[in-house]
């Protein structure tokens, strides 16, 4: 237990001295690409442009987290027979839809905009919360399982005290890296006019301005590391003591 | 207090239990035992409603088991299976007050109730009560686990091979524990096994399962004294007799009101009595009939003055109220055909011999 913590943290600090170099090495090459001053010059943009991404974000993810979960544990029945199973595989099948198809057809039947976008957002971002809600609460113990039907709790009791609790912390994973793909995704968002970093990304591609492109490709990873380390955060916090790997 | 009738339970065309019918009374441990897919397990899901009847009636304290909701029934009914399945997100507190918790019982009385529950298979409160499953060894797991079907006091407790999956040192701790809080508690308890020896350690009444059926349901004695057929002698095990030594109290074995002499008993006096009994040797007791010493007739022939004067060292003594088990175990290590027996307070009580405890064993064979 002590050793395992002190290897773990060990290789934090290593990575945390590459991520310094990595940005240190960053930092000189934005300097003499001329990024630095692209980014200065459109700070204005990208301030207003970040918070759009992080509003399709928010909200995509939101409306994700709100349906995957449920469809998840819905799947993860076993009174399903071998439907749950099956509509799980069919969903592991949209993993393989490609995002800019999934974008596209949103398009081609709500319009262009912002709800189209957040409609394809939503929907790519649901397929690894609903996969890693199946996965945690089918790895439930059926022991666990007998003894709180044994003691006299209802379906909905399980499933709130003993199935959710000890599957958070798979789900949380799951959602993790579903927000880091949706980061990720959303610049793709402003091909249907959704709005976001994605406008300077592909206007600098367009005008072949590589300062305008990094001021929106460099924002968005930001963004992506920063919501990843505040989910690792969330999942460190918010997942009980006792089924906690990492506490 | 748990009554089955013809309780029957059949899967699609497979008859798992077969038309049982017993009845435990109130306070005590019957053990159901058998080979595994004997229908045991099945028979003891049945009385809370985890696996639901196909025809016959269970009544438990008289009420019929289908007049209460399945939820509610299990509330008032202890549960522990053998994979413990304490809640791994909650405290070990919490674990044990999960059905008071269920009942809406007050937390403050439920805590305290966890922690004296705690005290009594000896795990520190202090230390344990807000700790993790996790952070406990199997042996402490399965303790919370069996406290945890205590915690809202219930007067049934179903047992599913609880002590199972624990080491065998452990076990026997655990077991002897069990038997105290019962002791305590009273409760009436069904305790699924596949150990004999378990059974016997464990059992007020023993009930033998054989492909759903039940085959012979008698107390641990008689079971082994007079296996109903040649399934239960060959269950119960070749050596079913030396089992028995461990239901038998050394008091019922012994010869009590024995004769005994004094320090100050002449050495002559003590060979007429020796010869009179036509013992080889004889306990010499204190003034108020503490167990000092023996001599032996070989010794004490042609021999002058007091008994006093050549007594020697009881090479080992037994308690009164240990099993015989533990006696012969005494008489085979220390090379005895013969032990004094002696109560707490260490006064002489009587002698155990191996030819009392054959002739005990013995009887019951001669009786039927």
């Amino acid at each position: 237990m002590m050793k395992g913590a002190h290897l773990a943290n060990f290789s934090m600090q290593a990575l945390r001295l590459a991520g310094y170099a990595l940005i240190f090495l960053a930092g000189v090459w934005f300097h003499s690409s001329g990024a630095l001053e692209a980014m200065g010059a459109y700070g204005e943009d990208i301030r207003y442009l970040t918070v759009q991404h992080l509003q399709l974000t928010a909200i995509s993810g939101a409306l994700a987290i709100v349906i995957g979960i449920p469809i998840g544990v819905l799947l993860a029945r076993r009174s399903l027979g071998v439907l749950g199973p099956v509509v799980a595989q069919v969903v592991n099948l949209g993993t393989t839809i490609p995002t800019l198809a999934i974008l596209a057809l949103a398009m081609t039947v709500m319009g262009l905009g912002t709800p189209p976008a957040i409609f394809g957002l939503t929907v790519l971002t649901l397929l690894p919360i609903v996969l890693n809600t199946i996965a945690g609460i089918k790895s439930v113990p059926p022991a666990l399982i007998d003894a709180a039907r044994g003691m006299g709790m209802t379906a909905w009791q399980i499933l709130w005290k003993v199935e959710l609790p000890y599957a958070l912390f798979v789900i949380f994973a799951g959602i993790r890296t579903a927000l880091a793909i949706n980061i990720g995704t959303v610049p793709l968002a402003f091909l249907i006019g959704g709005g976001g970093l994605g406008e300077l990304i592909f206007t600098g591609i367009d005008l072949m301005e590589p300062g305008l492109l990094l001021a929106g490709a460099i924002p968005t990873a930001a963004l992506a590391v920063a919501v990843d380390l505040i989910g690792a955060q969330a999942q460190y916090w918010l997942v009980p003591k006792g089924i906690n790997p990492l506490r | 207090m748990i009554r089955l009738e013809n309780v029957t339970k059949t899967f699609d065309s497979y008859m798992a239990v077969d038309n049982v019918s017993f009845e435990v009374p109130e306070g005590e441990i019957c053990v159901l035992l058998g080979p595994s897919g004997c229908g045991k397990t099945t028979t003891m899901r049945m009385i809370n409603r985890l696996t639901e009847l196909s025809s016959g009636r269970i009544l438990i304290g008289g009420r019929d088991i289908m007049e209460v909701g399945a939820t509610e029934l299990r509330r008032g009914i202890g549960y522990v299976i053998q994979q413990i399945g304490l809640f791994p997100n909650k405290t070990i507190e919490d674990n044990i007050c999960t059905v008071p918790d269920l009942l809406g019982m007050d937390r403050k009385a439920s805590r305290k109730r966890a922690h004296e529950l705690l005290e009594m298979v000896a795990l520190d409160p202090a230390v344990f009560a807000k700790r993790y499953p996790k952070q406990l060894s199997g042996g402490q797991q399965q303790r919370v686990g069996v406290i945890r079907a205590l915690a809202a006091d219930p007067p049934v407790l179903l047992m599913d091979e609880p002590f199972g999956a624990i080491d065998p040192i452990n076990r026997a701790v655990i077991q002897d524990e069990f038997l105290k809080l019962q002791s305590a508690l009273k409760k009436t308890v069904i305790f699924v096994s596949h150990d004999i020896d378990e059974a016997v350690k464990m059992a007020s009444r023993i009930a033998i399962f054989k492909s759903g059926k039940l085959v012979q349901y008698d107390t641990p004695d008689n079971i082994l004294a007079h296996p109903v057929d040649d399934f239960v002698a060959d269950f119960v095990g070749g050596d079913r007799t030396l089992k028995r030594l461990q239901l038998v109290k050394v008091a019922d074995a012994m010869q009590a009101d024995p004769p005994r002499v004094l320090a100050e008993t002449p050495v002559a006096e003590a060979l007429a009595l020796m010869q009179k009994h036509d013992h080889q040797s004889v306990v010499m007791t204190g003034p108020r009939g503490r167990a000092r010493g023996l001599v032996r007739r070989a010794q004490l022939q042609g021999a002058q003055g007091m008994v006093g004067d050549h007594y020697e060292r009881i090479p080992c003594t037994i308690q009164v109220d240990d099993t015989l088990r533990n006696a012969v175990s005494m008489m085979f290590s220390n090379d005895q055909t013969w032990l004094a027996c002696v109560d707490q307070d260490g006064f002489y009580r009587g002698y155990l011999t191996q030819r009392g405890i054959t002739h005990l064993l013995g009887a019951t064979y001669r009786d039927a």
